[in-house]
């Protein structure tokens, strides 16, 4: 079974980002794919919610891509969610919209693997630190799968540090495109 | 100040005005016919109590200041740019009523049996029309901005300057004999060609001082805060210009207006409009009184037959050559009564070029008392003409397509907030706010508009927002909100002066159409001031940033940043805009110089040097190192 990908991705200043730069262009051929750009978009953060929802609803998996910014997602993303998810359609009375697909999210963190455990500096891990994104997607009858996470990215200087993890962003995505079992995800 | 004493002087002619002034408009005769008929009440002739047949003159003295004031204030609100652009109806309407007037009238004076020269002179003084009493009945009646009225104001400034060769003339036409029996009486020392070259002299003075002094002098006053010294400077100035035209055998009305046109575009025109606009009135009604006073009620009762043939005579010739000039230079359907039933009357310097040519020997006394009596019975006649007339002129506009000739629509609904204008910035903020179910009262002055956009559905009002009255209409006493947005900059200033000077609670929000009229703006302390163009032009440079790479959200944060970085420079610099010419120029060349180094330093920008924003923890300094 073919599934549709929505990538959403947002970064405020994307010519700055070498990381994410490098993981959406290699997944941006995924077949059935679609990326957006969201503060390319909405730079007045003027968010087109019908455009969004449409959007949502020709799609099985919403892939939220962005930086790690204070343990949560660029404002824009929150924004995203506090205006598209509307009552009745995403959640709540008659709220069926989102129902059965999947929601992924792919952050970046500057911080090492090591410092987001229990045990570390940031005393949680980054799926720990995702928990809203997740009650979420489980308010809006989604499932939530593990999050793609690329720690460490201050050291990530060389095409062959980079390579890696663009080449795993993107077999990830195309085993869920090619109809893979995104439960092995979870 | 003469036998009956200032005060006691000052007590009749206000007694008089106050009783027949009222009495007249309640008779819908209008405030000149008022004002006249209380002049010849006190004037010699019935009850006395002002001046004496052969002593009126001094009365028409204090009373002169009248119309050198309404003068000055009609050259205020011309700028040479906007002369110039009626520089056509100028010369060619007002050189040709002036021309063909004044022949038409000199043949029939010479008819009549004066000999050619004097006749002929006769006949171009009688064929100046008065200003003071046309622009007064004109604007009472609201008729002021029709095309009839816009003529009438365009003939009448060329009339006014046609004063200067006439007095230029006079002492020419005078027997030498005469000349020098005049340069012992006259007020003026001068003479023929010396006389010329004082005026030019005088008018150069007015010019100079007006460009160099005055702004120093007024921003000097301005800036001490007392209303009332500003007052008395502008009354000063205004008397003082007078004086030294009658200085120089020029008429001081013609000075003052001259001084105007020089002060037009200086910064403190409004300013100098509403300080003397009370003064205007009260003036002009003196001078009104005192033209009433001056009729010769014992010549004409003594002649009356004669003098009711010259009067008749006068005022048809006169009517028809105006009218037929109407015909000719194809005035819309309803300027051509207006313009003929407005004009046909002698003017107030009449008063003055008859005596001059008595004193000079051109004209016997006799013959100039007669058409002092005409010139100042025309002039009687124009109002009552104007009300008869009334039902001719109020059932032809519908027939004139000139906008201004309509009536300004009834407002029926209220509302906190008014708009001005709904043209090209207007139709934007009016559209904006009925998205929210706001419905401000809209007035526009572009009948076409108004009724185009009403057949859009919009509730929009013809009315021209710069009147008193239509502001009161359109509900201003209780308005929270007045949009200025009108396309032009004086009316802009105009609204903006009348809205402060008589609804101070009045919030205005205002178009600016320059980089200077906005710092203009701010520094009379409107509240929101908004270049017409800095809108749409900062999109199209957000837009150009994002088409050369730079990523939408630092523009767009650029964009705004620039935004505000511009209104606060306009704000910066709006004080020491009119103050200081180098200093502004320094200051502008010095913000615009740290211009990029103000926007290279903000984190959150593209050009930035510091990636002090999003930037992940442990990431090296560089800013192309973020995640």
């Amino acid at each position: 079974m073919q599934r549709r990908i929505l990538l959403l991705y947002a970064h405020p200043m994307p010519h700055r980002s070498r990381v994410n730069t490098r993981l959406i262009n290699r997944v941006d051929a995924v077949e059935g794919i679609t990326v957006r750009h969201l503060y390319e978009l909405y730079p007045d953060y003027m968010i087109d919610v019908e455009t969004e929802q449409k959007l949502l609803l020709d799609h099985d998996v919403i892939v939220l891509q962005h930086p790690f910014f204070w343990y949560s997602a660029p404002a824009l993303v929150k924004e995203w969610l506090d205006l598209v998810l509307q009552h009745g359609w995403a959640y709540g009375e008659g709220g069926v919209a989102l129902q059965g697909k999947y929601l992924l999210q792919a952050v970046t963190t500057g911080g090492t693997a090591e410092i987001y455990c229990s045990a570390g500096r940031n005393r949680h891990t980054v799926r720990e630190f995702l928990l809203p994104f997740e009650q979420t997607a489980r308010l809006c009858g989604m499932t939530y799968l593990n999050p793609f996470v690329v720690h460490g990215t201050g050291q990530l200087q060389t095409e062959s540090d980079l390579a890696p993890h663009a080449q795993a962003y993107h077999d990830l995505l195309t085993n869920l495109a090619s109809g893979g079992d995104p439960t092995a995800l979870l | 100040m003469s036998e009956p004493g200032f005060f006691q002087s000052a007590l009749i002619y206000l007694t008089a005005a106050v009783i027949s002034v009222p009495i007249a408009k309640r008779l819908g005769l209008g405030s000149v016919l008022g004002y006249l008929a209380a002049g010849v009440g006190i004037g010699p002739h019935i009850l006395g109590l002002v001046g004496d047949s052969s002593s009126s003159s001094e009365v028409m003295h204090i009373a002169e200041s009248g119309v050198v004031v309404m003068l000055f204030l009609i050259g205020l609100e011309l700028k040479l740019p906007s002369l110039w652009r009626m520089r056509g109806t100028l010369i060619g309407l007002g050189g040709s009523q002036m021309l063909v007037c004044g022949v038409t009238l000199g043949l029939g004076v010479w008819l009549w049996g004066l000999e050619f020269k004097p006749a002929l002179l006769t006949g171009f003084i009688l064929a100046l029309s008065s200003t003071a009493i046309v622009l007064q009945t004109l604007r009472e009646k609201s008729l002021h901005t029709t095309a009839g009225g816009r003529h009438a104001f365009a003939t009448l400034l060329f009339q006014d300057i046609a004063v200067i060769p006439l007095l230029a003339v006079l002492p020419l036409l005078a027997a030498p004999s005469s000349v020098a029996l005049n340069n012992a009486h006259s007020a003026s020392p001068f003479s023929g060609m010396s006389q010329a070259f004082a005026i030019l002299a005088a008018i150069g003075t007015v010019i100079l001082v007006g460009r160099w002094l005055l702004p120093f002098l007024f921003s000097y006053i301005a800036n001490a805060g007392l209303r009332e010294i500003f007052t008395a400077t502008a009354l000063l100035l205004v008397l003082a210009i007078g004086g030294l035209m009658s200085l120089v055998g020029l008429s001081p009305a013609l000075g003052a207006f001259v001084a105007g046109v020089v002060l037009a575009s200086s910064p403190y025109r409004h300013e100098l409009e509403g300080d003397l606009e009370p003064f205007k009135g009260l003036l002009l009604g003196l001078f009104f009184i005192s033209v009433g006073a001056s009729i010769d009620l014992d010549l004409i009762l003594s002649n009356p037959i004669e003098i009711a043939l010259l009067l008749v005579g006068f005022v048809v010739v006169k009517g028809t050559v105006l009218a037929s000039l109407a015909r000719l230079f194809k005035f819309a359907p309803g300027a051509t009564p207006l313009y003929a039933l407005s004009m046909f009357q002698g003017g107030e310097f009449a008063f003055v070029l008859f005596s001059q040519a008595t004193n000079l020997g051109i004209l016997a006394t006799d013959q100039a008392a007669r058409f002092n009596a005409i010139v100042a019975l025309s002039m009687a006649l124009t109002p009552l003409a104007l009300l008869a007339g009334r039902k001719w002129l109020k059932s032809s506009p519908a027939a004139d397509k000139s906008n201004n000739n309509r009536e300004a629509d009834a407002i029926e609904h209220s509302s906190p907030v008014i708009l001005a204008g709904f043209g090209r910035f207007g139709n934007f903020v009016g559209r904006l706010l009925k998205s929210q179910g706001f419905r401000p009262v809209v007035l526009e002055t572009d009948a076409e508009h108004v009724d185009l956009t009403r057949r859009l559905g919009f509730e929009v009002h013809y009315g021209d927002a710069t009147r008193l009255d239509i502001l009161h209409a359109a509900g201003a006493e209780h308005a929270k909100l007045l949009i200025i947005a009108l396309g032009d900059e004086e009316a802009i200033d105009l609204l903006v002066a009348t809205a402060r000077r008589h609804f101070p609670g009045l919030e205005i929000i205002a178009r600016a159409i320059s980089m200077d009229h906005r710092l203009r703006l701010i520094q009379q302390g409107v509240q929101h001031v908004f270049h017409e163009l800095a809108g749409s032009a900062l999109d199209a440079g957000a837009q150009t940033l994002k088409l050369l790479g730079v990523p939408a959200y630092p523009a767009e944060r650029a964009t705004r940043k620039f935004r505000r970085w511009d209104l606060e420079s306009a704000r910066h610099l709006a004080p020491i805009r009119q103050k200081d010419e180098s200093a502004y120029f320094a200051m502008v060349r010095e913000r615009v110089a740290n211009l990029e180094t103000l926007f290279r330093a903000d984190p959150t920008l593209a050009g930035s040097q510091e990636a002090k924003a999003w930037r992940p923890p442990g990431a090296p300094e560089t800013p192309s190192s973020e995640s």
